[in-house]
């Protein structure tokens, strides 16, 4: 015999809240990395072969080889090489309203750095728009450091 | 300038979980301080808590059963590593309980029982909280306590490890 809904008490629901407070150590060179955002700079790694990582890594992906301790800072500014246009942030994402998601590369860098430019609206995003880093009040050591970039002029 | 040695990263998800109607049965009589299970028509196999169909035959299961809130430990671990929001301090025992009635074991934390002396087939029984305080929810059963009977044959829960 077909039962009805209404035969039935109705389901019961639960908020389910999951989370992972992980800590993760990062090594000397995005620890370096993260260091200099706390006094506002960008510093990116030179390879042997002469190409700037940012943010920096260890090693060379192009030969796997260890980078040397060769820092360089770069940017503040930079280029939009690609973005994705977020039209419903969620709670943890950078900015609570609208943003994009752009590879951004820094003057002086040959590697882009992900991060959100806040462009109010996705008609002001275009591949090669130029932005700069808007920085955040207390730095902390964090890439939330910079609290996003935004279009120069 | 000083080097950062660590950051948080912390992942985070927000569900809405609905239980089910058959879970929610379940639910609704440990509420009542009861532990309901239902049996499969074909292989009458009873199943606690049951999901509303039987996973053997493929066929729903209507026919709801109270079972025991004493049963028969069939496997265990002790948990060691403490983390955050655990409602015991480790160590504990997690221990899979075989209820006299159902066939499969249900997972509970075990108390009142040196670590040491924990043991497959031990008997235990749900510890509630006080009647005023039931609810639709699993900490409805504080923890398993064993009990003064002697241990089930291997042979009794061997289909159910």
């Amino acid at each position: 015999m077909a039962q009805t809904e209404a035969e039935h008490e109705a389901p019961l629901t639960a908020v389910h809240h999951l989370e992972y407070a992980y800590r993760r150590s990062v090594g000397p060179v995005l620890g370096r990395f993260l260091a200099a955002l706390a006094e506002r700079r960008i510093e990116g790694i030179r390879t042997a072969r002469g190409r700037v990582l940012v943010p920096p890594a260890e090693y060379d992906p192009d030969t796997g080889d260890a980078n040397p301790d060769d820092f360089v800072t770069v940017g503040p500014s930079g280029t939009v090489t690609s973005w994705t246009w977020v039209s419903k942030p969620r709670a943890k994402q950078p900015l609570q309203h609208p943003f994009a998601y752009a590879l951004v590369k820094l003057d002086g860098a040959d590697t882009p750095l992900l991060h959100a430019v806040d462009a109010i609206d996705e008609s002001r995003m275009r591949t090669g728009m130029r932005v700069r880093p808007r920085w955040r009040s207390e730095p902390k050591g964090e890439i939330g450091d910079i609290t996003c970039f935004e279009p120069e002029a | 300038m000083e080097l950062v040695k660590s950051i948080t990263t912390p992942v985070v998800l927000d569900y809405d979980y609905i239980t089910g109607r058959a879970q929610s049965r379940f639910l609704r009589g440990i509420a009542e301080g009861r532990i309901l299970g239902q049996r499969c028509v074909e292989c009458k196999r009873v199943y606690v808590p049951s999901r509303g169909a039987c996973p053997r035959c493929a066929v729903r299961t209507e026919e709801e059963i109270q079972v025991s809130d004493k049963g028969t430990v069939t496997t265990f671990c002790i948990v060691r590593v403490p983390s955050e929001n655990l409602a015991f301090n480790p160590p504990y025992a997690c221990a899979a309980v075989l209820l006299d009635g159902a066939n499969i074991p249900f997972m509970h934390v075990l108390q009142e029982c040196a670590l040491e002396d924990v043991r497959m087939g031990m008997r235990v029984q749900a510890v509630w909280v006080p009647k005023d305080q039931l609810g639709p929810t699993m900490s409805s059963i504080r923890y398993f306590k064993p009990i003064a009977e002697p241990d089930a044959e291997y042979d009794t829960y061997k289909e159910h490890l």
